[in-house]
């Protein structure tokens, strides 16, 4: 099976068709950023870009995904390192506690910001509600998404 | 490549201990020899000692012999390195960034160019390396200060030397040594081969800061594993990883204390991608090994499949039979009376009852779990009668002592790599999941990570106990309280003691400073295993005892905070010699702060009120004003959450922020709607879907002030979370009238 990967094929071999889109980025292709919270498409943890758009890696066959583009947190930075609005956003705000969502909420977040470069409250709220926090850092997950909102748009005023 | 390099030049009895261990480890067949330690006696009995994991170890290890290391805290190199070792385990709280602010502080080392590495696990040369309690701070404090005020006057004294000028006259700052008076001024990193040849000063000779001198502590500093963390890197239990590897599930008897009779295991070994699946014994503790059965297997997600094929008849002779709603029942008929053990008998509260009608009231909380976000989980390799082990766990030092006792091997024989951990909450204090792993590993020969699904989690944890309290309050002719009873209902595991988390102090306020007061207990039978959660007793005992105050103070038609004042007294140590006390006069400042600042006393509107709540816990003081709007449907909108709390100096002041925040989250989380609820021994949660935590449109706005007291700065991980579901309670009762004395408040038809 050939997967395509923060922009790389890969092939992935030996693994049964119906193992969940995670365990097959860390187990077998050693991309551990993303995380196992729950299984069950509850928390977030797992949540990689499908074509752009976020979902639940734990509840997604590899088979559905064969060919399509994936990108997980360690594909967010660009080839130079210089991390995107969010990531940047994340650190400035020193959003994590234990860190163990925030791969998730970072990449539920990006997701969010390429829809909807200007989101209110309410489009934070919509989209972030998936991701659990359990060290609680909502209101500053809350204070970053506007943050780099800004900066994304700064960056292109001066364009 | 395992090397061990030694430069004692007058080694004494205790490092020629470290040094033999350090030998026998480095003998030890270690995964791809991968690991290699170096020890290093320096002048004056300082001991370093430090890992090095890969391959340019060795080299690295060469390069640094003339660094400056005066202790196991940092090490600066003459090629400019500052790193600061991290010695506890970092569990969100933020001790990674904290511990080495306070060595930098007194070091005046320039933060924006140290690097920070967690330490290795060895208490010999760290002393208590754990996180709980909110301890940590206020137990290294002094250890750390010390460490980097060493650091700095063997820099000063070095540079004093080369330029052959007194060391008064120097300055240091952003580590540079100045000497304003010539205008000359040295680099630390210029200066470690000369500070490295001086003897280590009596650390009692050294001059450590002054508040006022502060140039790091308090201010707003991001956690050093951000970058880190927002690209992803493997830090954390669950993303280690050794060559050969196989991954694991352990299959426990759902109700706790059952034992393997037989499992399908022939039919388990031909399913695709397993290698291995066994019975494991265990010990029969909780803490450590129970029976169960190991499927080990190429991949995770082979080990998951293949438990659901997993059959086993379980002996339940001995399995906990435990019932929530039995102990309910059981609960409420006991209400009316008084418990069996007195906790405390002071004054006499039957002729203040008899003189007035006493206030009543029965409330109660349910068992809840810690439900950390990684799933429990640690990576073990054992090999030629030794283990080394990767782990989240926040207590290593007890840990790795549990292992060395369940496999049978000496604790030198156990080598235990600190990791990060995903989330605390105290279901980490207790290492079965280690124990579990060292014991698959032992028994398969091959390196295992043994991975727990998240429903393990929840089914196998050591739960916050559930508890009634059956209140009578006093007052005197005036509206005074003077009089207080309560009859806890609480569990035990072994007829004696109360469970873990589930004990009464004599002196729980606000028993100590009444008059009159009884305090009586009833232990009911448990074998459902229980543990400290965030703020163990408190996170429970203050939402009925903070509740019920509030009752004490609408009964005498008084204002609550002026009753709740009136109650803490004159200000006053409630331990003479005990700083880490209750002081009341700390108690009446966040009082009174967290009401200023809420605006406590304004008209407000229709189904919107405040509500107030103090705690003291941790040696933490926090006080919390809930603003919370009731709709007709019992809809909360907790429109803000006001904290102010007293913990003495801030370290680290985002640090402080971010653990309020989250405290008063999770506080609130829990309240609203988390318990597990169990049955024949069996909990009935499973996963998020039916253990339900806060989500981001809920969580409320929170706003935090802090008194910077002269005190000893305490901990802040867990004080700021008891008030939050009193203070919410408080105000829900002042929106509405109704009194909420049940946790979840989901019980009694409250929703967001």
């Amino acid at each position: 099976m050939r997967l395509n990967v923060n922009g790389k094929e890969v092939a992935v071999n030996d693994v049964d068709e119906a193992t969940p889109l995670l365990w097959v980025l860390r187990d077998h292709l050693g991309l551990v950023g993303t995380k196992y919270g729950c299984g069950v498409a509850q928390c977030g943890a797992c949540t990689v870009h499908l074509n752009g758009a976020p979902v639940r890696s734990c509840s997604i066959p590899v088979s559905a995904v064969a060919g399509q583009q994936i990108t997980t947190i360690e594909g967010l930075a660009g080839k130079d390192g210089k991390l995107n609005a969010v990531q940047a956003a994340w650190i400035e705000h020193d959003v994590a506690q234990c860190g163990y969502c925030q791969a998730g909420q970072i990449m539920s977040a990006t997701a969010l910001l390429k829809s909807n470069p200007k989101p209110t409250d309410a489009d934070i709220d919509a989209a972030m509600a998936g991701n659990l926090c359990r060290c609680g850092t909502y209101t500053r997950i809350r204070k970053a998404i506007h943050a780099a909102a800004a900066k994304a748009g700064e960056m292109v005023s001066q364009n | 490549m395992s090397v061990v390099e030694s430069s004692i030049v007058s080694a004494d009895a205790y490092v020629q201990e470290m040094l033999r261990a350090a030998e026998e480890q480095a003998s030890v067949g270690k995964v791809s020899r991968r690991t290699f330690l170096k020890v290093t006696g320096l002048v004056g009995g300082g001991l370093v000692l430090a890992f090095h994991v890969g391959e340019q170890g060795v080299a690295l290890a060469k390069a640094r012999t003339a660094d400056f290391a005066p202790n196991a805290f940092l090490r600066i190199s003459p090629q400019g390195t500052i790193t600061l070792y991290s010695k506890s385990p970092e569990i969100g709280q933020g001790i990674k960034t904290a511990f080495p602010m306070i060595i930098a502080e007194e070091l005046d080392a320039d933060w924006a160019h140290v690097k920070v590495e967690q330490a290795a696990i060895n208490p010999a040369v760290y002393g208590r390396q754990s996180a709980g309690g909110s301890r940590s701070i206020p137990t290294s404090w002094n250890q750390l200060r010390t460490a980097g005020a060493v650091g700095r006057a063997m820099l000063v004294s070095a540079a004093a030397k080369q330029w052959n000028v007194s060391e008064a006259e120097l300055t240091t700052e952003n580590s540079v040594v100045f000497h304003k008076a010539s205008n000359r001024k040295a680099t630390y990193a210029s200066l470690a081969t000369a500070a490295a040849a001086l003897p280590v000063p009596d650390e009692k000779t050294v001059k450590l800061k002054s508040r006022s001198e502060y140039k790091l502590l308090g201010k707003r500093i991001t956690g050093v594993d951000n970058h880190a963390i927002v690209t992803g890197k493997p830090l954390f239990g669950i993303d280690q990883v050794l060559p050969g590897m196989q991954y694991a599930v352990f299959v426990k008897c759902p109700a706790v204390g059952g034992k393997v009779v037989e499992a399908n295991l022939e039919e388990i070994r031909k399913l695709p991608g397993v290698t291995q699946a066994f019975v494991v014994n265990g010990t029969g503790k909780p803490t450590e090994v129970m029976s169960g059965v190991a499927i080990l297997a190429r991949s995770t997600w082979a080990a998951f499949s293949a438990r659901q094929k997993l059959q086993v008849k379980w002996d339940e002779s001995t399995a906990s039979k435990d019932s929530w709603a039995a102990y309910v029942e059981q609960a409420k008929k006991l209400a009316s009376q008084s418990g069996p053990d007195s906790i405390r008998n002071t004054g006499d509260v039957d002729k203040v009852f008899a003189a007035s009608k006493p206030i009543e009231a029965f409330y109660s909380y349910p068992f809840i779990a810690h439900a950390p976000l990684e799933p429990m989980n640690t990576t073990a390799v054992f090999k030629d009668g030794a283990i080394e082990l990767w782990s989240p766990t926040q207590t290593p030092e007890a840990g790795l002592k549990l292992v060395a006792d369940v496999l049978g091997i000496a604790p030198e024989k156990v080598t235990l790599h600190q990791t990060r951990v995903g989330g605390g909450f105290g279901r980490r204090l207790m290492n079965d999941y280690m124990c579990e792993a060292a014991a698959i590993a032992k028994q398969a020969g091959v390196p295992v990570k043994l991975q727990w699904t998240r429903e393990d989690d929840m089914h196998h944890d050591f739960y916050r106990v559930g508890g009634f309290h059956s209140f009578k309050g006093g007052l005197d002719p005036s509206g005074k309280l003077i009089a207080w009873q309560d009859h806890f209902i609480t569990f035990t595991q072994d007829g004696q003691r109360p469970t873990s988390g589930g004990d009464l102090s004599a002196d729980e306020f606000p028993a100590q400073v009444l008059p009159n007061a009884r305090l009586t207990q009833t232990k009911l039978p448990l074998q459902i295993p229980t543990g400290p959660w965030r703020a163990p007793r408190s996170c429970s005992i203050a939402f009925a005892t903070q509740s019920f105050l509030h009752e004490c103070a609408v009964a005498a038609k008084r204002d609550h905070l002026e009753f709740l004042l009136e109650v803490m007294g004159e200000p006053r140590w409630l331990q003479q010699g005990n700083e880490f006390a209750l002081n009341t006069g700390r108690a009446a400042a966040v009082i009174k702060l967290a009401a200023e600042k809420a605006g406590w006393g304004k008209p407000l509107p229709k189904g919107r009120g405040l509500g107030l709540a103090f705690h003291f816990s941790h040696a933490g003081h926090f006080a919390e004003v809930a603003d919370v709007s009731v709709d007709a449907n019992r809809k909360l909108t907790i429109h803000r959450i006001v904290v102010a709390g007293d913990v003495g100096p801030i370290i680290n002041m985002s640090g402080a922020e971010n653990q309020t925040e989250g405290a008063v989250i999770d506080g609130f989380s829990a309240a609203l709607a988390q318990q597990i609820d169990f049955e024949n021994g069996r909990i009935k949660q499973n996963n998020f879907d039916s253990y339900s935590l806060l989500r981001i449109p809920h969580a409320p706005k929170v706003e935090s002030y802090f008194i910077q007291s002269d005190f000893t700065p305490t901990g802040i991980g867990e004080p700021a979370l008891p008030p939050v579901a009193p203070a919410i309670a408080n105000a829900i009762f002042a929106a509405t009238g109704h009194r909420v004395r049940s946790m979840p408040f989901t019980l009694e038809g409250y929703s967001v």
